[in-house]
């Protein structure tokens, strides 16, 4: 199988953005994100059936013999793979417009277990300060004795 | 007869979605339409498991092109098994839901319960079904975007934000797929399975540990594998108690049953692979366990469990041999009865008291103790209390750990018993915080206007029939458990002998 090389260093172009968009706070941007990881996956589908320039699978007239058409299969799959992800980004953007709608804000938020554990923290750094500031005025204190 | 059977269970629900969609106005037809679906399908699977078992793999070239070109439906011993099993906790959840009134197009717009609930049952029928690679991923995406919906249904802000994680990872796990897929093709020329079984074991070793561990990630996503099972116990307590109680008996087996399938088929017997499966079997059980722990919510904490118990079907995959994988087997269907079984009585007990959380009931015995014995069959069947079926699920992959002796086998094991005493730590915790004690208060509804009414005396009789009839499932495993161990036996023989799916799908001589 031969690949092309363009379109080899384009999908991986498109999976670096992709994962780099992916790993932003801001939901559009992940959104945005997801969408190039699709194209990136998509193209690796088709690059996956070999080099394109090959005459159709059904040819008219003569019999198609298997080396000199083009492999229908990765196509077809390719075709299947774009709808689903066109349904997923367009329910993906409408519960991004719900979540801006709700919060105003267009980021992802914290899990439940996330913001535990941030109160936690919160709460033991008040106490080290309470405690710390207690310390000091305890040795002025001793100092002022 | 059977190329009239084997694609019912995808079919007719799909097309029953499509009916109900029309049918939105009238939810008595809707209910009525869903509930002959799905006892239609749940009749054919049982007819289909009799055959499979009896005459050996069934298979179906959908479309009517031969093997390799085609689309090819396989009926043998374990996915028609985990067929029936998924059938019926589907019509479980069915009864439950329409006794709750989440079905109902009362309130906010519930007309789309309905449609979405047969869309699911059939893309996990089609993900047990299919026998190829990229019809796999259809299965999984069907399921997948109909759960984002279910998930979803109300649009609350802690759903969104619980469903937007759900959906990006899960979209993640998609694309990954997508690209093992593609992955795949490249490097065999085919996508079917059966075929892609024969091509696979000639390729270069590094790039066959390399597509094996991919798909294992992808997989491992969606079957929650330690370390990436977060999104799971943040999204799946935000849903209405059935959808959970369904998401958490089958979404994450079907990710599962894939696991099992392709690494028994595609990469058979990698020693590298078997030994990355007994680390994070071992790492998924105890790491799962102990945020079951220390959570305060019983539908985190059962989250959590869910996690913790997917390590023992992955011990049962990583040993590699028939004890192990009979074991697995038998434990996934054990698991997706028990846990169903409590996410529906969590959402009853929810109900009651008005609040999920454990430190804000209490004394539920005395209050309901129908319900009280509702939790704790189901609950000690979980930790593996003999002789219910969690017991003697544990005991066959126990055994089969031991029998393969090797320090690794051994150390998973360990973790395994380490992990069932911790699971009755965490069940006992929620039975001593919402059934024992001073009776609570019941926690007036915060949110009258969503689907789910909580904090009301009366249980609508379909509701507790529905979990009652998850807790007689349950124990009928148990009852049963001698003839289901064959099955799942002769299931794991099936499973070792790759040759008697490649024959049956391509025909006795294989087509290379």
């Amino acid at each position: 199988m031969t690949g092309n090389l363009t379109i080899v260093l384009l999908i991986g172009v498109l999976y670096t953005v992709g994962t780099y968009l992916l790993l932003q706070r801001t939901l559009t941007r992940v959104v945005l994100g997801l969408a190039l990881l699709g194209h990136g996956a998509n193209l690796l589908l088709l690059q996956a059936g070999g080099a394109a320039g090959l005459v159709p699978f059904v040819t008219s007239g003569g019999t198609a013999t298997v080396g000199t058409t083009a492999d229908p299969l990765p196509q077809a799959m390719a075709l299947t793979a774009i709808v689903i992800t066109f349904g997923v980004t367009a329910f993906l953007l409408a519960m991004a417009y719900r979540s801006w709608v709700l919060t105003g804000a267009d980021e992802v938020q914290d899990d439940v277990e996330d913001r535990r554990v941030q109160v936690l923290g919160e709460q033991q750094e008040q106490r080290r300060h309470r405690e710390a500031r207690d310390d000091t005025h305890r040795a002025d204190a001793e100092e002022d004795t | 007869m059977i190329r009239v059977l084997l694609p019912l269970p995808v079919l007719l629900p799909l097309l029953a979605a499509g009916l109900s969609v029309l049918l939105g106005q009238r939810p008595v037809l809707q209910r009525a339409l869903s509930l002959v679906t799905l006892l239609t399908t749940t009749a054919t699977a049982g007819v289909l498991l009799a055959t499979a078992d009896r005459d050996g793999t069934q298979v179906v070239q959908a479309g009517g092109w031969a093997a390799p070109a085609g689309i090819t439906l396989v009926g043998d011993r374990l996915s028609t098994l985990l067929l029936v099993v998924s059938q019926l906790v589907l019509l479980a959840v069915l009864v439950y839901a329409i006794g709750q009134g989440v079905a109902d197009g009362s309130r906010t717009p519930r007309a789309v319960f309905h449609p979405c609930y047969l869309v699911l049952a059939a893309g996990i029928s089609l993900a047990f079904l299919t026998g190829d690679l990229f019809n796999l991923f259809v299965g999984f995406e069907v399921m997948l975007v109909a759960s984002y919906v279910l998930l979803t249904l109300g649009g609350g802000a802690e759903q969104i934000r619980a469903g937007m994680t759900y959906v990006i990872v899960s979209l993640l796990a998609s694309v990954l797929f997508v690209t093992v897929v593609g992955l795949v093709y490249a490097a065999t020329g085919t996508v079917n399975m059966a075929q892609a079984a024969e091509r696979v074991p000639e390729l270069p070793e590094g790039l066959r540990v390399a597509l094996g561990l991919t798909m294992l990630v992808v997989f491992g996503i969606k079957a929650a594998i330690f370390p990436l099972f977060s999104w799971l116990p943040d999204s799946y307590p935000t849903a209405p108690s059935p959808v959970t109680a369904v998401f958490a008996g089958l979404l994450t087996k079907v990710g599962v049953y894939a696991v099992i399938r392709t690494q028994t088929l595609l990469f058979p017997g990698e020693d590298d692979i078997s030994a990355v499966l007994l680390v994070l079997a071992s790492l998924t059980m105890v790491v799962g366990i102990l945020g079951a722990v220390v959570q305060d919510d019983v539908k985190r904490v059962l989250s959590f469990t869910i996690v913790s118990h997917i390590g023992y079907m992955l011990l049962g995959l990583g040993l590699y041999s028939a004890a192990g994988l009979a074991g697995a087997i038998l434990y996934t269907v054990h698991h997706i009865v028990v846990q169903t079984t409590l996410f529906l009585v969590a959402g009853l007990v929810e109900r009651r008291t008005g609040t999920s959380s454990i430190a804000r009931s209490g004394g539920m015995q005395h209050v309901a103790p129908l319900l009280a014995v509702l939790y704790l069959l189901p609950a000690l069947s979980l930790a593996g209390i003999p002789p219910l079926s969690g017991f003697l699920a544990k005991l066959g992959l126990l055994q089969a750990g031991l029998a393969d002796g090797s320090v690794l086998a051994v150390t998973t094991v360990a973790a395994a018993l380490l992990t069932s005493l911790l699971t009755l730590h965490a069940v006992g915790r929620v039975w001593t915080g919402v059934f024992w004690g001073p009776v609570s208060n019941v926690v007036p509804d915060r949110d009258l206007e969503d689907a789910v009414d909580v904090g009301v005396v009366r249980t609508p009789a379909a509701m507790l029939a529905a979990a009652s009839a998850a807790v007689a499932g349950g124990l009928l495993i148990t009852v049963i458990a001698g003839p289901l161990y064959g099955l799942t036996t002769r299931a794991a023989g099936d499973l070792l002998d790759r040759g008697t799916y490649v024959r049956a799908v391509l025909g006795p001589g294989g087509t290379r």
